[in-house]
């Protein structure tokens, strides 16, 4: 299946090289987890702070358990913030 | 001790300046900068008074870790009567006037009454004097603050000023202090301009030596560096991206205001963003960001400095603007961006430029022009209006005029002067107004993000988001990660944001600090610097008095508690997309708590026993 990564910040290093400013489409495994796809593109697990999927904060045991549906949305970024 | 016990009293009447004493038992109780000046205000004035007369006054105040080796120890706020709420105003501003203010040996200015020409005060360590502004009147910030360090030539004169907008009477009017930092919320400059009071210019060499425990506070202040320098977001991700990297975050999650926050997401962000900010540009090869910039004594440095591409077309004919300057904080390129439907980052980038080189807060700016966008396409504004400007959304050469004009107070910059509300009054559309208490919101629409909903509502200045920065927890997941789609323990978690944010601010320190720190590393700090014991519980309950004494103030201006709410369209207009699609913002299931914890009476009134606890 199919799914949307979005990488920002500093982890855009992490870009595969098709990569259309922060996004990819990328096919990964049926029942495959945010944390596998951080795994299949190398983003270091300590350095996704916060993970959106389809908008909505993805905790960290989530990240591990939670399957994604074809045309998900990850998008992920180191820490930050902003005021 | 850390406060230098000392504050000048200028009288703008007589043209005097004299030293007098703080008080300490207010000190004790408010601490220093927005508790401590909040409480000579409300001592000193009355709080129905005209905010544009000389019965109101203006506070320039440190706070006492201002000027220290604390990291952000260098900044100081604006507090007075808003011209635009009505309310108690405090900006708060970093760069250096600050602790310049407390090297000279002040811990505070208060300026009353009105001069009857045009004066700047010059301030040398102990000597203080009005002279004659009659040369910087009419010119802008940036005009103005050459002319000083000109005539006084004195490459180190640190300067506070008005623009050419607060003296045409723009009720959201910034103090801008070291060209771009500025005092930008509610109208300060306006106060400012109307006591004929042009610019502070401050030269101070004594030191801030008059700390308690000079070893335990080296201490701690150490400590504290390294916590910020350890910490991912403030050793690393605010001084690389700053905090416009929370363009595409808070778009992402569905909660960007956009065009006059009719929708939540904006399909431009992500050309105006942080990330947009690094990239080259099509025009010249160069990006928008030069470097990152620190205010005094900080050691996160998220300041950003920029250019706009010279071949642009809002700077192709304008030398003046082709060098760097202070650049886009988030806050701006949302209210000039998103609001407007702007996706164009060079023409942000300059009428940003144009916002501190005229004293204008960009926030209330960006979202006054996002609502006569939308009046227009109401049609409730016409090219009669306007001057004939064809006003419309998205439209990057339309938001360049406005500022323009804004700036210098002309044609329709006159009528955008008046701020989001009273535009949306004079032509009759009020609902159209995104305000709480006459104030514009900022970057965070209240239906994605419920507690934020709860932090306007309640804001002692009106809609603001450092009065109560629930963001932190809601999205970021600091201290921890909560839910931003519910509305159970956002009562709390706003209080317990709004007590200590208070009480960070009236240590003279940045509350972006509180990103690493939490009040475990700040207690220290202040407890070392100044006399008696400052605990983690004590600066909390002055906090709470803090909190308590501005809803006080504003009760005695005539705010009533039904004025804690949000706009209809918040309120009743779903999220059209997103994960807050279907949702509003569930304000009335916040409030009733809130209350109760704060010891107010169900209607909003602070109670005898809170009055009590807290000496109001």
């Amino acid at each position: 299946m199919q799914v949307q990564l979005e990488l920002y910040a500093s982890l855009m290093a992490y870009l595969p090289a098709q990569a259309e400013r922060h996004k990819a489409l990328l096919d990964v495994a049926d029942g495959a987890t945010a944390h596998a796809l951080l795994d299949q593109v190398g983003v270091p697990r300590d350095k996704a702070h916060l993970v959106l999927r389809n908008g909505v904060f993805l905790g960290t045991e989530e990240r591990d358990a939670t399957p994604l549906q074809p045309g998900d949305v990850i998008a992920v970024w180191p820490p930050v913030a902003g005021g | 001790m850390a406060w230098t016990r000392k504050i000048l009293r200028v009288d703008l009447n007589a043209g005097t300046c004299t030293a007098e004493a703080l008080n300490m038992a207010w000190a004790n109780d408010y601490l220093g900068q927005r508790g401590l000046a909040t409480k000579y205000l409300a001592e000193e004035i009355d709080p129905k008074c005209d905010p544009l007369g000389p019965d109101n006054k203006l506070i320039m105040t440190t706070g006492p870790l201002t000027g220290t080796m604390a990291s952000t120890g260098g900044r100081y706020s604006v507090v007075t009567k808003s011209p635009l709420t009505g309310l108690v105003a405090c900006s708060n501003s970093g760069g250096f006037i600050g602790a310049e203010m407390k090297n000279a040996g002040w811990d505070m200015i208060i300026f009353e009454g009105k001069a009857p020409e045009p004066v700047y005060l010059y301030v040398e360590n102990d000597r203080a004097e009005l002279r004659s502004a009659a040369d910087l009147w009419g010119k802008s910030v940036w005009e103005a603050d050459e002319i000083l360090h000109k005539k006084h030539q004195d490459p180190q004169l640190r300067i506070a000023c008005v623009g050419r907008s607060a003296e045409a009477g723009c009720l959201y009017s910034a103090v801008v202090n070291d060209l771009h930092r500025a005092a930008g919320r509610s109208g300060v400059g306006t106060v400012m301009a109307s006591k004929n009071l042009k610019a502070v210019a401050v030269r101070g060499t004594k030191g801030v030596g008059n700390i308690a425990d000079p070893q335990a506070f080296m201490a701690a202040v150490n400590a504290g560096k390294q916590v910020l320098a350890d910490n991912a977001v403030t050793g690393q991700g605010l001084p690389t991206y700053g905090t416009q990297v929370l363009m595409n975050v808070i778009n992402g999650m569905g909660a960007m205001p956009t065009r006059n926050m009719r929708e939540v997401q904006f399909e431009g962000a992500e050309k105006i963003s942080g990330e947009a900010m690094h990239e080259p540009r099509a025009g010249d090869g160069k990006p928008n960001l030069t470097t990152n910039a620190g205010c005094f004594g900080c050691t996160i440095a998220c300041g950003r400095i920029s250019t706009v591409d010279k071949g642009h077309f809002s700077v192709n004919n304008k030398p003046e603007y082709w060098g760097n300057s202070g650049g886009l904080e988030y806050e701006a390129a949302w209210a000039l961006g998103s609001d407007t439907g702007v996706d164009d980052l060079d023409a942000i980038t300059y009428v940003n430029f144009l916002c501190n080189e005229d004293g204008i807060d960009p926030i209330s700016f960006g979202a006054t022009v996002a609502a006569a966008m939308e009046l227009f396409e109401a049609g409730a504004i016409t090219t009669e209006d306007t001057g004939g400007i064809d006003l419309g959304f998205n439209r990057a050469d339309v938001l360049v005029k406005l500022a323009e004009l804004t700036a210098i107070g002309e044609g329709f910059g006159k009528d955008l002067g008046m701020g989001s509300k009273r535009l949306c009054d004079k032509y009759g559309r009020p609902e159209l107004s995104m305000t709480v208490k006459s104030q514009e919101f900022p970057a965070y629409d209240p239906r994605g993000i419920q507690g934020m909903g709860l932090a306007y509502a309640t804001s002692n200045r009106g809609a603001c988001h450092l009065r109560g920065y629930t963001v932190a927890s809601e999205v970021l997941g600091i201290p921890v990660k909560t839910d931003p789609l519910v509305t159970e323990g956002k009562a709390e978690l706003v209080k317990a944001f709004q007590d200590a944010t208070a009480a960070v601010d009236s240590a003279g320190l940045c509350a972006f600090t509180t990103f690493a720190w939490s009040m475990e590393d700040i207690a220290p700090q202040v407890d070392a610097a100044c006399d008696g014991d400052w605990s983690v519980d004590r600066m909390l309950e002055v906090g709470e008095r803090i909190w308590n004494l501005e809803r006080d103030f504003n009760m005695r201006a005539g705010m009533t508690a039904d004025e804690d709410t949000l706009p209809r369209r918040l309120l009743k207009d779903a999220a059209n997309v997103g994960p807050a699609k279907g949702r509003v913002n569930d304000l009335d299931q916040m409030l009733p708590e809130y209350y109760a914890l704060r010891g107010w009476s169900p209607d909003g009134q602070i109670t005898a026993e809170t009055r009590a606890r807290f000496g109001i």
